[in-house]
């Protein structure tokens, strides 16, 4: 027999896509997607229930369902999308609240997935290299999302004391990117010029969208129960990444970028949360040496890689100088050959030189010009 | 210049430049048929005829960009044409033959060649060609960090380039011992701390990577990653926070690290106090060494203590500031930036025998105790070693 699993937030594209894919999946019966709005895309074999996990029907729903798994996605991360900041916590907070009551109640109920982020270690100067997951962030978050999703672990971290028999595991994921994903750091990095903090260069570490909906799968078929920081291997510095998208970039202040921030939020181009200006000053990066030896999970990307696919969506716009280089170094020899060729020999250097100056000569004279 | 003639330059006399009612004449001459092309009178058209003379010499400014002048002249000609002055097409050779200030192609190229070969040396197009391609790599982003940050590429290339002539010029750093550091797998290089600024730390990097050929972390204090520029460009050279986390992390990764243990303490002590060895922290680097079994090689600089001999602090300003002193020493600020170069003295760094810690059994980092007694080793081993290499010095800059 296979499971029953209900997923919440399947309104916005990460959990819809998620409880797409999860229905095809063999050892899953059914699906139940749950949500106060409809999703807006095709939801294809999975049920939706229009509910809000913020009153008690949710707990008819698990019962009546006879659902043995949930999967908690349902934490938003930018006040804009759910219409202003009280309603964002109340959706994450209260929210997470009633269903984990629910889930108490559900005597069917065997395993709860918890889509959680490493935004709860925070960013400052004062964060080791990589987090693991027994790190606690250097400052306690005061507001935002940071500390919504710190009361939500503390809520599920009560529930798994309550109900031991209920195999709860807790997925920190880095930050997401993909080229359909709409989150601040991808609002972020589409910008046309790119702000940055003036004299920081922040380590970044994502995870694919593509990995995002393997782990959350691996987790509910694999039913291992823990805390797992999730990521894509490697980090890459944030000028790195925006010189690979080929994004110009204007280096300011922190405070001027804040100030900058509120004008974005207001036409709702991007959003800079006090959260997430830390991040792109200090950046973070986290151990994963627990997701591979005891959740089992491998990511298919690595940062880079998704940083590579978020970039073929992107019109590049800046890249000049690269151009630029480019013409000039067609004109010069290529810098791998000769190498090679003074190792092969030095006796053969006098005849290799000969031919080759004549064309090389005239070519970055060319470039000179040209 | 003999046959150059002579070019009116100036309003005649006639209100012009600055008056803004008018335009001057040499404006008017320079933008020859601009002003008549707006068409508001015909003065400036009448005049032109009797300037004439003034007209064509204008081309003659410059040689620079003979196309982009005729490209200008193209555009002016028709609507002066209108206005019944046929100006007379300049002869082009006119200019070309004067070369006046235009240095020729070839001769430009042949310096552009000498000048290559004496950078790059004989293979230059290689060397210029593999510059590009590192120029390249840096503009698409398309080179490594590790998990830290480190950027090796440009540390290599750029970080070490920039102190070494720095270390061996200037402070003619002599390196003692380097047969201590071992070639490989993990280590944690232990120092004296010294010189008002960390300049010892960067020294300690650069003679590391030229003698034993392998890059030395550094455990930075969180101040170090506070402050923007300093932060980034500590990261990109391979520094980390000075944790306990950290400080395992790379060691169980195989680096070579290095840890200052007195931190502010020793490179913020006074004049007076130089080569005394403060307090070693709390031993935090003992059980991270401890815990992951690498040896510590203690590491003893003299001459750090008299780049800035720090006879002042001011307090109340570092506690304004954030920062744990501001220094006073003979040449700062009272010679402002000037007082920022150190002092010229000879530098001796000696590596000591590497201390084992892979032979305590385990718990042995929770055993206080034994730390202590481990860091005040380490601590004794440097104090004895700055004293003997004081004896043998024969002066601070010699």
């Amino acid at each position: 027999m296979g499971k029953v699993v209900l997923v919440t937030g399947v309104s916005r594209d990460l959990g819809r896509t998620f409880a797409r894919s999860l229905a095809g999946d063999p050892g899953v019966d059914r699906v139940i997607g749950v949500d106060v709005v409809p999703p807006r895309g095709d939801v294809g074999d999975v049920s939706f229930i229009r509910a809000d996990i913020r009153n008690p029907v949710i707990a008819k729903v698990i019962a009546k369902e006879d659902v043995d798994t949930v999967v908690h996605m349902s934490v938003i991360a930018t006040p804009g999308t759910a219409g202003g900041r009280n309603t964002m916590k109340e959706l994450n907070v209260i929210g997470t609240m009633q269903l984990l009551a629910a889930c108490q109640r559900a005597t069917s109920l065997q395993h709860l997935v918890v889509k959680s982020t490493t935004t709860v270690y925070g960013a400052s100067n004062r964060d080791p290299a990589m987090f693991t997951e027994d790190m606690q962030p250097r400052r306690a978050p005061r507001s935002g999302y940071a500390k919504d999703v710190a009361e939500i672990e503390s809520y599920v971290r009560g529930f798994a004391r309550r109900r031991p028999d209920v195999r709860v595991t807790t997925l920190r994921c880095a930050n997401v990117l993909g080229p359909a994903v709409v989150s601040p750091l991808t609002s972020y990095l589409r910008l046309p010029v790119v702000p940055t903090v003036i004299g920081y260069d922040a380590r970044l570490q994502v995870l694919h969208e593509q990995d995002l909906y393997g782990v959350l799968q691996h987790a509910v078929r694999e039913e291992v129960a823990g805390t797992f920081n999730v990521a894509g291997d490697g980090i890459l510095m944030l000028s790195q990444a925006l010189r690979r998208l080929q994004r110009p970039t204007v280096p300011m202040p922190g405070l001027a970028i804040g100030r900058l921030g509120n004008v974005l939020r207001q036409a709702r181009v991007a959003d800079f949360s006090p959260e997430q200006l830390s991040f792109l000053t200090y950046g973070r990066g986290v151990d994963t040496t627990r997701m591979r030896t005891q959740l089992g999970f491998e990511p298919t990307m690595t940062t880079a890689e998704a940083f590579a696919d978020f970039a073929t969506t992107l019109t590049p716009t800046g890249g000049r100088a690269e151009r630029v280089l480019a013409t000039l170094s067609q004109a010069l020899p290529d810098p791998d050959e000769p190498v090679l060729e003074a190792v092969a020999g030095a006796e053969g250097a006098e005849l290799a030189a000969g031919p080759r100056a004549v064309p090389a000569h005239g070519a970055p004279g060319g470039a000179e010009h040209g | 210049m003999g046959d150059a003639e002579i070019i009116p330059i100036g309003t005649r006399g006639r209100p012009g430049r600055g008056t803004g009612k008018a335009p001057s004449s040499a404006a008017r001459s320079l933008a020859s048929g601009g002003a008549g092309s707006k068409g508001a009178s015909g003065r400036p058209a009448q005049r032109r005829t009797s300037e004439e003379a003034a007209e064509p010499t204008a081309p003659q400014a410059t040689d620079g960009a003979q196309a982009d002048r005729a490209d200008r002249a193209d555009q002016a000609q028709p609507p002066s044409a209108p206005a019944g002055t046929p100006v007379p097409e300049r002869p082009a050779a006119r200019t070309r033959d004067r070369h006046a200030g235009g240095i020729p192609a070839a001769d430009l190229m042949a310096a552009f060649h000498v000048a290559a070969r004496e950078v790059f040396g004989e293979e230059w197009e290689v060397q210029l060609a593999r510059f590009l391609a590192f120029l390249r790599r840096r503009v698409t982003g398309s080179y490594v960090v590790d998990e830290y940050g480190f950027d090796q590429e440009i540390t290599q290339r750029f970080f070490m380039a920039a102190l070494r002539p720095i270390a061996q010029k200037w402070f003619r750093i002599e390196v003692r011992g380097i047969e201590n550091i071992p070639t490989d797998g993990g280590a944690l290089v232990v120092s004296n701390h010294s010189g008002t600024v960390p300049i010892d730390g960067l020294m300690t990097m650069v003679s590391i990577h030229d003698h034993a050929g392998r890059f030395l972390r550094p455990l930075g204090a969180d101040l170090v990653f506070r402050l923007p520029i300093v932060s980034t460009m500590a990261r990109k050279g391979g520094a980390t926070l000075a944790c306990n986390e950290d400080a395992e992390r790379m060691l169980r990764g195989g680096e070579l690290v290095g840890v200052w243990p007195e931190g502010f303490k020793g490179i913020g002590k006074p004049y007076a106090e130089r080569y005394k060895l403060q307090r070693f922290g709390r031993g935090g680097f003992v059980s991270a060494a401890i815990r992951t079994g690498v040896p510590i090689v203690p590491l003893s600089v003299v001459g750090a203590e008299e780049i800035y001999p720090l006879i002042g602090n001011l307090p109340s300003l570092a506690r304004l500031l954030g920062v744990p002193y501001i220094p006073i020493t003979p040449t700062f600020p009272l010679l402002g930036p000037l007082g920022l170069v150190p002092l010229p003295s000879k530098w001796l760094l000696e590596f000591g025998e590497p201390i084992r810690t892979d032979d305590y059994d385990e718990g042995a980092a929770d055993d206080p105790m034994l730390v202590f007694n481990v860091t005040d080793q380490v601590r004794e081993t440097i104090q004895q070693t700055l004293y003997t290499l004081l004896m043998q010095r024969e002066s601070v800059f010699r």
